[in-house]
């Protein structure tokens, strides 16, 4: 036991003096959160719009009105001739242009029926769509405002709510993918990093000559990294909680010992990778390359999974971040307790155990 | 134990290779309890690979080996609690001061620096002025005494260094060495690889080591002895002209330069031939001696053969 402890304290050392990687593992996370929250954001504000009013009547001023008051537009130009709209588009400032059609007005009173088109830019397809649906969602609003006094014969009205999120907010997506990614690199590229440094600089070679038992060696190396990914965790919840107002809705001690469970789970993939690697630029590569990119891609954090191909669909099962952003998001987001997610935690914990009985037993006692 | 009781290592036809390479080709040898055995051979002569597997840092590829009257591959457990090992690559942790550093290697054997201070005072002494360095930003001579502190910490019945003065000035080699008589002393079984082989008259047996094979086991004595001819040191005012002048020579078996001076083993034992040789060569201030070879020319002359 003195021996394990001896061989933590080292650790932390090592952890402790290497102050660059220091203000990287404690800075990355504030930084990503404060990008994914502010930077990066599927809402739309303030898109510049042109529009090429014909009519220039009451009516036409009317939605006009309602379109920049809303928050999401803002006037860049007034165009007088069709012409123009081409090359405002080019120049870019510009994501739409709304165009009224000759005495708009005067058509809707006698034919009761006037057009408005509306062009968007769709090289950015997402925004694009999200941009045409909001004005066509504020120019049917305020055609039902119009007819509040006549009656219809008939009328669906569908009322939407948005459970779990009613604003609609990114950020409540990027918490817990954020969490899910930065903990997956930390713990599996640190100790898989700090593992090959050893032997790297030949330090392995004493390790094992000397009396250690690989099991102390590997679980002197994780121990530090599951307090530093856990301190990192709780950063990032905190961060969310005081900046984006990201809700715990469930209980704060199973989203913790979720947290955990990952964390242990991607510090056994470390040591796995480190097992089968010989120097920290390839524990380096494979950390990044076959972890951080299907956590990203994959992982349901980014792109839904029910939207991918069914192979990648399949893919995604073996993927841990996936199971692990289905936990944080219902705990998080919906207040589930453990009776909910009690599926996902129990393949977290298998993936766990598997990878850890894996690299105990592809740790070697020996240099070759 | 009681059976080989005097013998610390015993090997027997040791062979491992890698791939097509026989890194050690059948070694047998045996080391008495506090013996001081250098390894003395070029790079690559299977020195590392040999102490890897007398380490159990490597299986053999066939062949036994016996530490202690430990078996290197089933009782590699008992072995790493009895071996004190200083491989050839500084291996310390650099971002450690060198007291940590200590500490921690102390602790992982279970022992404690105090508890066996008396066994480094010697060698710890010299570097405790900076024990709160980091060991990376020690001088190549402190970085060895560091890695040696830290190899016998734990009062080891066999200490194997691997190279351990590569790269170290001439002053703290021979520190070095002085500090490795004295541990002998004290009963501990030291084996030790070098380059140089100068050192090999420090040790009480050499083993010459060559591509995996061990080609002379003996006291540095005897192997001074057995140099069977005679040995000149020339020298001329144009060194480098009297290097390819006696290599092409035909009566010359053996020259190299050896400091300032050719050192020469010639067929016909006749030295007078060689000055009207050299004479006919245009060489002016022709020195020519006979000399007692030392372990190098003996080496040398090994090596050759």
């Amino acid at each position: 036991m003195k021996r394990f402890k001896g061989f933590v304290i080292k650790e932390f050392y090592h952890i402790f003096r290497d102050y660059r990687t220091m203000v990287i593992l404690f800075g990355m996370p504030l930084v990503q959160i404060l990008i994914f929250g502010f930077a990066i954001s599927t809402e739309i504000n303030n898109a510049g719009i042109a529009i090429l009013d014909n009519s220039k009547d009451a009516v036409t001023q009317k939605i006009t009105n309602k379109l920049l008051s809303s928050g999401y537009f803002k006037l860049e130009a007034n165009l007088s001739d069709y012409k123009e709209i081409e090359p405002m588009f080019r120049k870019g400032n510009i994501k739409e242009v709304i165009i009224f059609e000759n005495n708009f007005a005067k058509k809707l009173e006698t034919e009761k029926k006037a057009n408005i088109q509306i062009i968007a830019d769709a090289s950015d397809p997402n925004t694009a769509s999200l941009i045409t649906s909001y004005t066509s969602n504020i120019i049917n609003n305020y055609q039902l405002e119009m007819m509040k006094n006549q009656q219809l014969p008939m009328q669906i009205n569908p009322e939407v709510k948005m459970l779990y999120n009613e604003e609609l907010k990114s950020v409540f997506m990027f918490v817990p993918g954020t969490i899910t990614v930065l903990l997956m690199l930390i713990s599996a590229m640190m100790t898989s990093i700090s593992i090959t440094r050893e032997k790297e600089l030949g330090t392995m070679e004493i390790l094992l000559a000397s009396p250690l038992k690989p099991i102390q060696i590997i679980v002197g190396k994780v121990v530090p990294y599951v307090f530093i990914s856990f301190m990192i965790a709780v950063i990032i919840l905190i961060l969310g909680f005081t900046v984006f107002g990201m809700p715990v809705q469930g209980s704060l001690f199973l989203l913790m010992g979720e947290c955990l469970l990952f964390i242990l789970m991607a510090l056994s993939l470390g040591i796995l990778i480190s097992t089968v690697t010989q120097t920290q630029q390839t524990a380096m590569m494979i950390s990044m390359f076959a972890l951080m990119l299907p956590t990203i891609l994959l992982s349901g954090f980014i792109f839904p999974i029910e939207n991918m191909p069914l192979p990648l669909q399949v893919f995604s099962n073996v993927i841990p971040p996936k199971w692990f952003i289905i936990i944080i998001k219902n705990i998080m987001l919906k207040g589930v307790g453990l009776g909910y997610i009690w599926k996902e935690t129990l393949i977290l914990l298998g993936m766990t155990l598997f990878f850890i009985v894996l690299s105990v037993k592809k740790f070697k006692i020996r240099l070759s | 134990m009681n059976s080989n009781k005097g013998i610390s290592i015993s090997v027997k036809n040791l062979s491992k290779s890698y791939g097509n390479i026989q890194a050690i080709n059948n070694l047998s040898f045996e080391i008495g309890k506090a013996e001081l055995f250098g390894f003395i051979g070029p790079d690559g002569a299977g020195k590392t690979t040999l102490f890897r597997i007398l380490t159990t840092l490597l299986l053999p590829d066939s062949g036994s080996a016996s530490l202690c009257g430990f078996d290197i591959v089933k009782d590699y457990k008992k072995i790493r609690q009895i071996i004190g090992y200083m491989p050839g690559k500084f291996s310390l942790y650099q971002d450690l001061s060198v007291e940590e550093n200590l500490k921690f290697f102390a602790t992982i054997f279970g022992t404690t620096i105090e508890g066996n201070y008396d066994l480094i005072k010697d060698i710890y002494i010299q570097i405790e002025p900076f024990k709160t360095r980091p060991a990376g930003k020690l001088s190549g001579g402190m970085k060895q005494k560091l890695a040696l502190c830290c190899a016998m910490i734990h009062k080891p019945e066999v200490l194997i260094l691997d190279e351990p003065t590569t790269g170290v000035d001439a002053v703290s080699r021979k520190e070095f060495w002085e500090m490795l008589r004295k541990l002998k002393e004290s009963g501990i079984t030291i084996i030790v690889s070098t380059p140089y082989m100068d050192e090999a008259s420090l040790c009480d047996r050499v083993a010459l080591i060559q591509g995996g094979n061990i080609m002379k086991t003996d006291t540095p004595e005897n192997i001074i002895n057995q140099f069977d001819t005679a040995l000149y040191e020339v020298k001329t005012n144009t060194m480098f002209q009297l290097m390819s002048d006696l290599k092409e020579w035909e009566n010359t078996e053996s020259a190299y330069l050896f400091g300032q001076y050719m050192h020469l083993t010639i067929n016909n034992k006749d030295s007078n031939e060689l000055e009207s040789y050299l004479q006919s060569k245009m060489h002016k201030d022709i020195e020519i001696k006979q000399i007692t070879p030392n372990i190098e020319d003996a080496f040398m002359r090994l090596m050759g053969k």
